[in-house]
């Protein structure tokens, strides 16, 4: 074989395997969305967060806003501890409520910031005071439950 | 005695695997330390890069685009039941990236590329040209050996990485053009669930570990061959057999410490 046309097809190949692997980064992966923009990071306890895993999303009005980055056991208040990184062009209020939501019935569970009317925003390091835990579905059962045989008795 | 008979004959099967096991990981060290001239001399690699490399490009490009045609398919029938077929890119491109694309191309990779190195390897010392070659003072490890074992190694990702993509592509074809999922959710719910780091780099390294291995076996057993005819079509036999069963043996264990248990 000739060295040109030798040195063309190696070329070729090594290109296309990199396009393979850059198409698999952008197009497949996340690598797109995973923006290296400016974050800034707030926790918030609840009381319990049901299924919520770490990178669950954080949405506001629907619209993507954060992630969640780790998630610990608070031994001091025996609350879960979920510190989660927000993107810096989406500014909230120190009042701003976090709620634990599920998408979809049986859905991945995310976190719901609503935001309040303070004047102050959020800074790195500050705490969202009001959340709402997870709903858990034994839990409604059970109360449900309970609540009809409380029905039943009287 | 019988039982003596036997019990030696287990033992004697048992040295020899571990002995033969001994000279392979030897053969591997002397590669890796002959393979600096081989870096000197890119045209070696690059010719092999054009054998292994290259020619291997259509089997893995029609392997991947059907195998991801298939599993668009299968999994449309069965994330039908559930009501979630919106999730068939996450499946098919979860599927491909973290599995079946390091495996099967590696399977391919050995059949086609493995196979054939050995048996070049084995007819050049059944012909007595690496005897040859050391008659004139050329290394045949540095010569012969390292740039196949580097052009296998650097093959190997880049092979994986265009069956997965080839394979994205036909699972689009299959679950977008044909059947008709949502094309918006296809590709957003992929990119939602599949992680760079977590997912495609650790299948990247999977190809990587599995291109190692099989071009290590495949020039072993090459070199190691009976110089005799059947003595080659022996080893073309065993690179096969040893480095399809090392292949997925090596993929469950990687598998359990890249993804295995924790979440």
């Amino acid at each position: 074989m000739e060295r040109t046309k030798l040195d063309l097809w190696v070329g070729m190949f090594v290109v296309a395997g990199i396009a393979a692997l850059v198409m698999l980064a952008l197009k497949v992966g996340n690598l797109s969305t995973y923006n290296v923009s400016e974050t800034y990071q707030v926790q918030a306890y609840f009381t319990n967060i049901g299924g919520l895993k770490p990178k669950a999303s954080i949405r506001s009005a629907g619209v993507l806003v954060g992630r969640v980055t780790d998630i610990s056991l608070d031994t001091d208040r025996y609350e879960a501890k979920v510190s989660m990184s927000l993107d810096k062009r989406y500014q909230f209020p120190k009042d701003t409520f976090a709620n634990i939501l599920t998408s979809g019935l049986l859905g991945e569970q995310y976190i719901g910031l609503s935001p309040g009317g303070d004047s102050e925003m959020l800074k790195t390091g500050d705490q969202i005071k009001k959340t709402q835990s997870a709903m858990v579905l034994e839990d409604l059962i059970g109360k449900f439950i309970y609540s009809k045989a409380d029905g039943a008795d009287k | 005695m019988p039982i003596v008979k036997t019990i030696t004959g287990v033992g004697h099967r048992v040295v020899n695997a571990v002995w033969r096991i001994g000279i392979a990981a030897r053969f591997f060290a002397l590669t890796l330390t002959h393979s600096g001239s081989g870096f000197r001399r890119f045209g070696l690699i690059k010719k092999e890069l054009f054998s292994t490399g290259v020619m291997s490009l259509i089997i893995i490009i029609v392997a991947g685009l059907f195998v991801g045609m298939v599993l668009g398919l299968q999994g449309y029938e069965t994330l039908k039941r559930f009501g979630s077929e919106s999730a068939l890119g996450v499946m098919v491109a979860l599927g491909l990236v973290r599995e079946l694309g390091p495996v099967v191309a590696a399977l391919l990779f050995a059949s086609r590329a493995g196979s054939a190195m050995t048996a070049e390897i084995g007819l050049m010392k059944a012909t007595e040209q690496i005897s040859a070659m050391e008659l004139m003072a050329v290394n045949p490890i540095a010569r012969i050996v390292a740039p196949r074992f580097w052009a296998g190694v650097i093959s190997m990702p880049l092979l994986a990485a265009m069956f997965s993509a080839a394979g994205i592509f036909g699972g689009y074809f299959v679950g977008v053009v044909q059947i008709g999922v949502d094309e918006g959710s296809f590709w957003s719910q992929m990119q939602a669930a599949v992680d760079f780091r977590h997912d495609i780099m650790n299948g990247v390294l999977k190809s990587f570990v599995f291109g190692v291995v099989v071009t290590v076996i495949a020039l072993f057993e090459g070199y190691d061959a009976p110089p005799t005819a059947e003595g080659v079509s022996g080893a073309t036999t065993r690179t096969v057999v040893t480095s399809s069963l090392a292949i997925l043996m090596l993929d469950f264990v990687l598998t359990a410490m890249m993804f295995g248990g924790s979440e």
